[in-house]
């Protein structure tokens, strides 16, 4: 499909890379502490992001360049059911509105830097919070590894990922540059380098979702000959028109819930939310954020455009770079595909430090040296981030695309079950420790194995929707698993507390959860993130 | 739970009815410049629940800075 490289748009796409490579490293003089070795500065910015900030930065970390790639290619391909994406999006900023103050609160009253810090605090149990670690970083590594297939399928388009019969190293080597720049100024500047480049990535993609959505409409000839375009080629092919069937209604709603449930409980958001300054920051963040769902939706319906287009492609995930490369001028189609580029390594960047994160709090603090002093936690979480990129670079060259897209959704149902110990947690203390680990543990189990027994297109394995026992209906599973999980959870508590068994220390008050800055014990800027720690900073 | 409480619980509950409510929605007619309603509808929730949640946004607020005065004075 390659006819040869297209040059003004590689230049443009080039340009563009180096100026936020710059930036990256320039980040880490950005508002900087006095004292940059502790985890507080490198992996939560210094905690001190306010509205504008926070914005861009978890607009930078939620709407991937998966996402933009993944989207309209899923309307390219299967039609209605694929735009599940924006009632999700809508529903993510009214639970963020109601959770993750309460998570802040805590978390600056106790110096928690991950959602398992706050598990082992609540319940007192070091099992329960491994198992939160761990489905933390299980989910997030094949998130990494599809923001690298994005800025592959950027450059395929772009004429540069090499025919099939170029030398593998010839083949990967853009790949490989693009990747050891993000490794190196993460390295260097931590969180503050994503929330400096996503300025430049948001600003792009705006300027791009405006103008794809007025000028190819138009050189189309209006949205009445792409839908009804659109229209032919899913009838034709027995798929359903343009709006789901009864039957695929209940797949719908439980696949927009459950993916909103699952979005802001993933290690990056968690990183992205606590990095702000103040609750305030939070809440006011989920009164503006609606915007990048606004154009979320626009741009699935990018995907009806490529059909009306008349995009060919085997690949889906190549069908919007491939429209934008027919459709725009060189120049311009170059700015586009270093948005996608670009909105690739911002969320690659938090997801990394995130899972560094969790790796070294409740991984090797709690269980491998428990004496860690903070320079050394920042240490390993720095080389933690590199390992987690080097495995997601393994996994993108080492294997089918299809692999990390099939992990991505297995995450998805996984990070999911660790909703009643996190949610459950910053309500009631009611949940037993013991219920909750076999709760999680039912749920990844029968999720794991019911996703791996659904067929799915023309896959045999990794559908993410199945029949919902009791309901009777097609739903999606990692719904399904929530509601065992749920269930599981409250039967044991009550057997549990009938057999009187042993409840961890809770370390945390109620009035912790209200906490603001401002309150006493809670430091604007950082609070120390371990005992031990020199205080003064 | 005060009245203001009350009001900010739903705002942030109505989307949930608003777009899980499918079988309400998913219907081509009427279209808008030639979107089908499934589509425009859906988009449509965005500004809305943007300005639910403001809603809820002020009431709390509003009500934490009082319940902060009372303490005080």
């Amino acid at each position: 499909m390659n006819d040869g490289v297209n040059g003004v748009a590689l230049a443009v796409f080039i340009f563009f890379f180096v100026v936020v490579t710059v930036m990256g490293f320039l980040a880490a003089r950005w508002r900087a502490a006095e004292n940059a070795n502790n985890l507080d500065e490198w992996g939560l910015g210094g905690r001190s992001f306010g509205t504008w900030i926070t914005w861009f930065l978890l607009g930078g970390d939620l709407y991937t360049a998966y996402t933009f790639v993944a989207v309209p290619a899923a309307i390219y391909a299967a039609g209605a059911s694929g735009f599940f994406a924006v009632p999700y999006t809508i529903l993510v900023y009214p639970l963020i509105f109601t959770f993750l103050p309460r998570l802040w609160s805590v978390s600056h009253k106790h110096g928690y830097v991950t959602t398992s810090d706050f598990v082992r605090g609540r319940f007192g149990s070091k099992g329960l919070s491994l198992a939160v670690a761990v489905t933390g970083i299980l989910a997030t590594m094949p998130y990494i590894a599809l923001q690298l297939v994005g800025i592959q399928a950027v450059l395929d388009v772009m004429g540069v990922g090499g025919g099939e019969n170029t030398n593998w190293f010839i083949k990967d080597l853009p790949l490989l540059i693009a990747f050891g720049v993000l490794a190196a100024y993460t390295y260097s500047s931590g969180l503050r380098a994503p929330a400096l480049i996503a300025f430049v990535k948001d600003t792009l993609i705006y300027i791009v979702i405006a103008v794809a959505i007025i000028y190819i409409p138009i050189k189309l000839g209006g949205f009445d000959d792409i839908f009804s375009a659109a229209n032919d080629k899913f009838t034709k092919a027995g798929a359903g028109g343009l709006a789901p069937p009864a039957e695929g209604q209940w797949a719908y709603g439980t696949l927009a819930l459950g993916s909103a449930l699952a979005l802001f409980m993933y290690p990056h958001s968690i990183t992205a939310t606590l990095s702000s300054r103040s609750r305030e920051v939070i809440r006011r963040n989920t009164t503006i954020l609606p915007l990048y769902s606004l154009m979320l939706g626009l741009l699935a319906l990018l995907g009806f455009m490529a059909i009306a287009a008349g995009v060919k492609v085997e690949n889906g995930q190549l069908a919007i770079p491939q429209l934008f490369e027919n459709m725009f001028p060189d120049w311009f189609a170059g700015i586009a595909f270093a948005a996608i580029g670009i909105g690739a390594l911002v969320p690659a960047a938090i997801m990394s430090i995130a899972a560094a994160n969790l790796f070294t709090r409740n991984i090797y603090k709690d269980f491998l040296r428990p004496n860690a002093t903070p320079e050394e936690e920042t240490k390993v979480s720095k080389l933690v981030s590199l390992l987690v990129k080097v495995g997601a670079l393994i996994f993108v060259l080492g294997m089918d695309k299809t692999v990390a897209i099939n992990f991505q959704l297995l995450g998805g149902i996984w990070i999911l079950q660790t909703f009643p110990a996190l949610v459950g947690g910053l309500f009631t203390r009611w949940f037993h420790r013991w219920a909750l680990l076999a709760g999680w543990a039912v749920g990844m189990v029968y999720g794991t194995w019911k996703a791996y027994d659904t067929p799915s297109g023309t896959q045999k394995h990794f559908g993410n929707t199945a029949d919902m026992p009791a309901i009777g209906e097609i739903g999606y599973i990692g719904f399904t698993a929530i509601a065992l999980n749920v269930l599981v959870t409250v039967v044991l508590t009550v057997v549990l507390r009938a057999l009187k068994a042993p409840d961890g220390i809770d370390e945390t008050t109620a009035a912790d959860y209200k906490a603001d800055a401002g309150d006493p014990g809670v430091q604007a800027d950082l609070p120390p993130a371990t005992a031990g720690s020199p205080g003064g900073h | 739970m005060t009245p203001a409480r009350v009001v900010a619980a739903l705002c942030l509950i109505a989307p949930f009815v608003g777009v899980l409510w499918v079988g309400s929605y998913a219907k081509v007619e009427p279209t808008l410049i030639g979107i089908p309603f499934f589509y425009w509808y859906q988009m449509l929730w965005v500004p809305i629940s943007a300005a639910l949640t403001s809603v809820a946004y002020l009431l709390v607020r509003r009500e934490q800075r009082a319940r902060k005065g009372g303490e005080s004075a």
